[in-house]
């Protein structure tokens, strides 16, 4: 276990430590993060009597954009300097090159979102103390990570690199946008309070397990030179 | 490597055999499609709720689930790609993927025309629909993908992986739609009843519009995947003619 664990947590590392000394991503994302609610503030004309419906749709939009952000940063490091082949020249699979960069874009995701949702919480007046609320926004994003690391590697590669990623992006997670949005909004009381509220985190989780086996398989085609 | 590999394997198409098979295919196809549009407008009957807009159908559905095939197609092409490294692997999904687009495209279009008699508004969220148009926003994103990569192999390599990630989310895509809908209501309005039961002759004329379109997807297939023939034997020329490096493109 400590075999398989020790190289992706070495590599997340790497970037964390990165981070701290650069400290690019994470407070550009909060940024962008908290500017996405003002603009939806005066987009929508946010009425107190509306804000609870509308509060879990503007709280994922603005993760998953924020997760866009973020995970367009995550292989350009590596391939401004060709830092790419030196990580594929490091004796680890490449199974843990993907699984250290899609831990590494979970965590940075988990700290902005962390430090947005109780700004989120006051400005859009809800709760953001709810287990369920906490679950949603840790299994959509590990999917987030998941899906965006892959698709990161790919786009970075191309013409047109920031583009392609939200081109890619959206449609995928789009079952988990549904859910954490349905999962969250029953979470803070905005619920529609139809039947189906019970089913969203059994679906996020689904398509977290399926894709976290089905990328890391793929990613090694990608990254091959 | 892999691009080297292509180029010289490449052969120029439409000569001999091929040419007389893509030929054939079109002339079926052509046969056939007089012959459905004869049915379609002059044999089928007139639907008694909907009136004349219900023969879009015909055209509709075979479409759609052509291009459900297709990209059905895409798939297994994908993963046959990564695996074994075939260039009539990757032609064929590229070419699957490109007439499923155009299949999607025109399924969603004439959907939007017979909705709007038919239920009262252009577009409805329902699941089916909305995984329609899901499909077709991974399958464009497809196609980007594979033009945007630095090269050619590459692209095969991106694309196989969208190809393979897109079918995959399809399913769950199709799941999350349907139990959102049964939770927001329904705005459909107007005279559909989810009819069960089609006339005979309805079902007839579908059949035979469904295998028509069958015959065209076929000769678009196989005619998509001769012209990548063409163009890799075009790009292998134009290497050799300049002895330029094909890492390039």
């Amino acid at each position: 276990m400590t075999a398989f664990l020790r190289p992706i947590l070495v590599m997340a590392w790497k970037d964390i430590l990165l981070e701290l000394r650069s400290r690019d991503i994470i407070v550009s994302v909060l940024v962008f993060g908290f500017l996405v609610v003002v603009v939806f503030n005066f987009a929508l004309n946010l009425t107190p009597q509306r804000v609870t419906a509308l509060a879990p749709g503007i709280l994922w939009v603005a993760f998953a954009f924020a997760g866009v952000l973020a995970m367009n940063r995550a292989f350009v490091r590596e391939q401004e300097q060709g830092g790419l082949e030196g990580l594929l020249l490091t004796p680890v699979s490449r199974d843990a090159i993907f699984l250290g960069k899609a831990l590494v874009s979970f965590v940075f995701m988990l700290i902005v979102e962390g430090m947005l949702l109780p700004v989120f919480a006051a400005l859009l007046n809800f709760s953001a103390w709810s287990l369920t609320l906490i679950l949603t926004v840790v299994l959509a994003t590990l999917g987030f990570a998941t899906v965006g690391t892959l698709f990161s590697a790919i786009a970075v590669q191309t013409r047109s690199r920031e583009i392609l990623l939200p081109v890619l992006f959206f449609p995928i997670i789009l079952p988990v946008l549904i859910g954490a949005v349905e999962a969250s909004g029953a979470a803070i009381g905005a619920g529609t309070g139809g039947a189906g509220t019970g089913r969203w985190l059994p679906l996020i989780a689904v398509f977290d397990a399926l894709f976290l086996v089905i990328c890391p398989w793929v990613f090694s085609y990608v990254v091959e030179e | 490597m892999a691009s080297t590999e292509d180029v010289r394997t490449a052969t120029p198409s439409g000569s001999g055999r091929k040419a007389y098979v893509t030929g054939g295919l079109i002339g079926v196809a052509a046969l056939l499609m007089l012959a459905d549009l004869y049915l379609i407008f002059l044999v089928a009957p007139t639907d008694a709720v909907l009136g004349q807009v219900q023969r879009i159908f015909y055209f509709h559905v075979p479409m759609a689930i052509l291009s459900f095939l297709s990209f059905f197609i895409v798939f297994v092409a994908s993963i046959g790609y990564l695996i074994r490294r075939s260039r009539k692997l990757d032609s064929l999904a590229h070419a699957a993927a490109e007439v499923g687009v155009v299949f999607v495209t025109l399924a969603l279009i004439t959907g939007v025309i017979w909705a709007r008699p038919v239920w009262g508004v252009w577009w409805t969220w329902e699941p089916r629909l909305t995984t329609t148009l899901i499909l077709w926003l991974i399958y464009v994103a497809y196609l980007m993908v594979r033009s945007y990569a630095p090269n050619r192999a590459r692209g095969a390599v991106y694309a196989a992986v969208v190809g393979i990630i897109g079918f995959v989310d399809v399913p769950i895509v199709y799941y999350s739609v349907q139990w959102w809908r049964s939770i927001h209501p329904s705005a459909v309005v107007g005279p559909l009843a989810e009819s069960g039961s089609l006339h005979p002759t309805m079902q007839a004329v579908l059949l035979f519009s469904f295998l028509t379109f069958l015959a065209l997807f076929v000769y678009l297939l196989v005619e998509r995947m001769a012209l990548r023939n063409t163009e890799d034997a075009v790009r292998e020329l134009r290497f050799r003619r300049f002895d330029a490096p094909n890492s390039q493109d």
